[in-house]
């Protein structure tokens, strides 16, 4: 049985739908990022989960029991469960050990469990050392640091994380998305983590629900949604991409210039069909002379038009022959190609993706 | 994903008639709550407003519809007149003010003026001093003959004649003037304090001058600010009694606030004091309409405001001058008047002067244990300040919960009520309360409750522009990390909200407290024999002209003041009062 079900849930603001019609469903133990643009219904739905909005249609259930439903929705302090917020909200009136402490003195534990739980888990997330400081004394990152404690502390049946790491400098948002992942690999706390940073869900999760305009779009593992990406929107947002119309005639697919084999690229569309397909940068090669034909990959003849150097790679735009089709193409740093040069690009029909 | 099937409503644990219940039960305390706010704001604005306007359209013993108070009202010369003298006194003062003030706030901000910080305590001085008590001191200093500076002028030149003469026009306006440039001071530092020297450098490189500089470019940008100040002293003017009935009545100049003071002496034309209050009523609304609409407009001066770099402007010899004006501002504002009050206070006869045979403690002893009517005022000043402070703030502060939180539909519309009071000067009030509530069916007239209530209604607004501003400093996240651990909302305000609060509250309650123990334009039309506070019996021992008696009262309010500011300083911060009236 799943741990946390969202049923076709919806959220209107006045005319405005924030979330429309979402569907989850997360095991026990599982951690699931919902990834979006701002302004997609991620944090909506979170807060929906958290019980401080509810909603306007549909239903949250947790182990078989109905937390939210437009009829009834349970306040946010009889869930069991536990939140990070984006301002972590550190209480600057309570010491580290006070913050960290209140949740477990709110389940009335004796004061010898709570003393032990408090002090194992600042063990945990390096903060023993900090336990009596006032939270105005503490960088970024240590706020971040009780704030992970605080929630984890009282073993919650769900964890919510709501872009913890976004008032973070980068280094330290690297850091912290490997302790986040480490933690949960640590506890098994089911968790669903809301971030509009790819990088950040890839690292954390299980399966990473991708969201668009108040709709989940695709949910999938960080391997397939990059890999497989089922719609166009996804295939987009995770990732660089070049997206090409193709037009399937006969046994080939005729894009603008060029053409390929349609066996190369599965697809559902019938003859004469419109495809759309998604190729990454980074699958294609660029080789100054026709490399061999080994039948499996197809090259086309192109020219150079821009490059730039980015230090780990080079990222060049080439037009195939007689085609307006600019393609990005992203090469290692060794291989150098001069703008308005001849070359021959080769796709790798393994990485190509028709997108419905 | 959607692999699992979760069990049918109906066969879970939570059955919709549970649902119901839970909803009945989370819905039921909130709309109490709106209720009662929505009532004590009802009681305490709306109704007294709605009064007054009534009143003014009703006949006295009949009430019927009727034109004849706005008749009565205007159909006099000297009424009109009246309207005339405080619009005039009101723009002559605004003017004094903002001389004295702009240079000062400019030097304070951007200038390497020495005695920057003097000036700043000059104007918090000149602040706190209630305004009655200047002008009790500039009559000691300017009356006609005994003043200081006439008995000064006249022993150095050995004439008859006075130089300087308070109860005039222009007397009545440089002493409300000299209480009121604060405004105009903290307005305008306020915004130069938000300019980057950027602005300044970029005319430079053009080829201005510091002069050119600031008076093309660093001024106009504040320009926006300055006129709201100034507005504001205008209609700090135009509502004031007390200053304008202890010099302005002797002078047989007439104002508004003092003609409807007439119209309340017996018999009691409350009426015709409704239907002659509107201008004033009117005239605010639209100028703070208009203060706000400049005020709005002020984002070309914040958007460079962060960040920018600031250097001080090196005046050179000049900065001698400026320091000059400012001691002349402090003289006049704060040290000469307040001397001349202390001196009076503690003298046999305040004529004397300063010799140890005129040194007495009688006067205060007199009010402290021989006087009758002392004691109780100044009893009752305390548990009047003390019990509206109290009422305001907790008011304020659960409609800013609310308002903030959005527990409740039109929350904003609770907060417009809130401060709606800020357009009402404090006169106009005193007469809606007293239509409203001093007669049948409440009969409140003469009662420490009516006090109390119209105090808290007055100052209303400023309680929730703490309480407001004091909310907005505590992220919504910080309760619902409280919630979501699994404490209640009572939890959440117990154990985040309150103790975060604690300053923001502490500072307004001390604020509003300040201001009530000063407030007589809405307590003399409200008192009862039993009811006089220390304002009200300034005023009144004004009338008897018993100068010294007289000082010695306005020096233990000077003390109660002192001594409450301090506190604010302590807990709070050196500005606390600045701060949040100028919002």
């Amino acid at each position: 049985m799943s741990k946390l079900v969202l049923r076709n849930l919806h959220r209107r603001f006045g005319s405005f739908a924030a979330v429309d019609g979402v569907d989850l469903a997360l095991q026990e133990g599982e951690f699931v990022s919902l990834l979006g643009p701002s302004g997609c219904g991620k944090t909506t739905t979170l807060r929906m989960i958290a019980g401080f909005i509810p909603p306007s249609d549909g239903t949250i259930e947790m182990d078989g029991e109905i937390l939210s439903s437009p009829q009834a929705v349970m306040p946010p302090e009889r869930r069991r469960m536990s939140m990070i917020f984006q301002s972590y909200a550190i209480w600057p009136n309570m010491t580290v050990a006070e913050n960290v402490s209140f949740g477990l003195k709110l389940r009335k534990l004796p004061a010898e469990e709570v003393r032990r739980r408090t002090g194992e888990i600042l063990e945990v997330v390096q903060m023993s050392h900090l336990a009596g400081r006032y939270p105005a004394e503490l960088s970024g990152g240590q706020q971040q640091r009780v704030a992970l404690a605080r929630a984890i502390v009282v073993k919650p049946s769900v964890l919510l994380l709501d872009e913890p790491l976004s008032n973070l400098d980068a280094n330290l948002r690297e850091e912290m998305r490997f302790e986040i992942r480490r933690l949960h690999d640590e506890f098994r706390i089911t968790t669903v983590y809301v971030t509009h940073d790819q990088a950040e869900a890839m690292v954390t999760s299980d399966r990473i629900a991708v969201m668009n305009a108040g709709k989940i779009e695709q949910v999938d593992d960080p391997f397939s949604l990059y890999n497989r990406p089922r719609t166009r929107f996804v295939a987009g947002f995770i990732g660089r991409t070049n997206f090409l119309e193709a037009r399937l005639v006969g046994d080939r697919l005729g894009l603008d210039g060029f053409e390929l084999p349609a066996a190369m690229v599965q697809s559902a569309a019938g003859p004469g069909e419109r495809v759309l397909l998604s190729v990454r940068p980074q699958s294609i090669t660029l080789h100054h002379a026709p490399p061999p034909d080994d039948g499996d990959r197809v090259s086309v003849p192109a020219q150079v038009v821009e490059c730039a150097y980015l230090g780990e790679h080079w990222d060049y735009v080439v037009v195939p022959q007689g085609s307006g089709t600019r393609l990005r193409v992203t090469a290692a740093p060794a291989q150098r190609h001069q703008p308005g040069e001849a070359v021959w690009v080769r796709f790798d029909p393994a990485q190509i993706v028709a997108i419905s | 994903m959607s692999t699992t099937v979760a069990p049918k409503v109906a066969a879970g644990p939570v059955a919709p008639s549970g649902g119901l219940l839970r909803r009945l039960r989370y819905l039921e305390p909130a709309t109490l709550l709106w209720l009662l706010l929505v009532g004590a704001l009802f009681f305490l604005v709306v109704w007294p407003v709605a009064e007054l306007l009534i009143t003014s359209f009703q006949a006295r013993r009949t009430g019927e519809f009727t034109l004849s108070n706005y008749a009565a009202a205007y159909g006099r010369q000297r009424y009109v007149d009246a309207l005339l003298n405080s619009l005039a006194l009101g723009a002559l003062a605004a003017a004094i003010s903002a001389v004295m003030a702009v240079p000062m706030a400019w030097a304070c901000s951007r200038t390497n003026m020495p005695g920057r910080g003097f000036a700043w305590l000059t104007v918090l001085a000149a602040f706190i001093i209630p305004p009655y008590l200047g002008a009790i001191g500039w009559i000691l200093l300017a009356g006609p003959n005994s003043g200081w500076i006439n008995q000064t002028w006249s022993l150095l030149t050995g004439s008859e004649a006075s130089l300087v003469n308070v109860y005039t026009f222009w007397g009545l306006a440089l002493v409300i003037a000299l209480n009121s440039y604060p405004f105009i001071f903290i307005f305008t530092k306020s915004a130069l304090d938000l300019i980057s020297s950027e602005m300044e450098d970029a005319a430079n490189i053009l080829g201005a001058g510091t002069w050119t500089t600031t008076l093309k470019v660093t001024l106009p940008l504040v320009w926006p600010m300055m006129l709201a100040g100034i507005i504001l002293v205008f209609l700090e003017t135009i509502a004031l009694f007390g200053t304008p009935a202890i010099i302005g009545i002797p002078a047989r100049i007439n104002v508004v606030t003092t003609q409807l003071w007439q119209f309340f002496e017996a018999p009691v034309r409350a009426e015709v004091a409704a239907a002659y209050a509107m201008p004033l009523l009117l005239i605010t609304a639209a100028l703070i309409g208009l203060q706000k609409l400049l005020l709005s407009r002020k984002g070309y001066v914040s958007q460079t405001g962060k960040g920018g770099e600031r250097r001080v402007i090196n005046l050179g010899p000049w900065r001698w001058v400026l320091f000059g004006w400012c001691v002349v501002v402090c003289v006049l504002s704060v040290v000469a008047p307040m001397i001349a009050l202390v001196q009076a206070s503690f003298s046999r006869a305040w004529g004397r002067g300063f010799s140890l045979d005129n040194l007495t403690l009688a006067n205060y002893e007199f009010l402290l244990f021989g006087h009758d009517a002392a004691r109780g005022a100044i009893v009752n000043t305390f548990v009047f300040s003390a019990a509206s402070a109290t009422l305001a703030m907790a008011l304020a502060l659960a409609i800013a919960y609310v308002v903030r939180r959005n527990l409740l539909p039109f929350g904003t519309a609770l907060a417009f009520l809130c401060m709606a009071p800020f357009v009402i000067p404090g006169i106009v009030m005193a007469i809606g309360f007293y239509a409203a509530y001093a007669g049948p069916p409440l009969l409140l007239y003469g009662t420490a409750t009516l006090m109390i209530l119209a105090f808290t209604t007055r100052f209303l607004p400023i309680a929730y522009a703490n309480g407001a501003a004091g909310m907005q400093m505590i992220h919504p996240e910080m309760e619902e990390a409280v919630r979501i651990l699994g404490g209640g909302r009572l939890t959440a305000i117990r154990s985040v909200v309150a103790p975060l609060l604690k300053k923001a509250l502490l500072g307004g309650w001390l604020l509003v407290f300040i201001l009530a123990t000063r407030e007589l334009s809405a307590a003399i039309f409200l008192i009862g024999p039993h009811t006089r506070t220390i304002s009200v019996l300034l005023y009144d021992l004004s009338e008897e002209g018993n100068f010294e008696v007289l000082s010695a009262l306005g020096g233990i309010l000077l003390v109660i003041t002192l001594v409450f500011v301090g506190i604010g300083m302590r807990l709070i911060g050196r500005d606390f009062m600045l701060r949040r009236s100028s919002e």
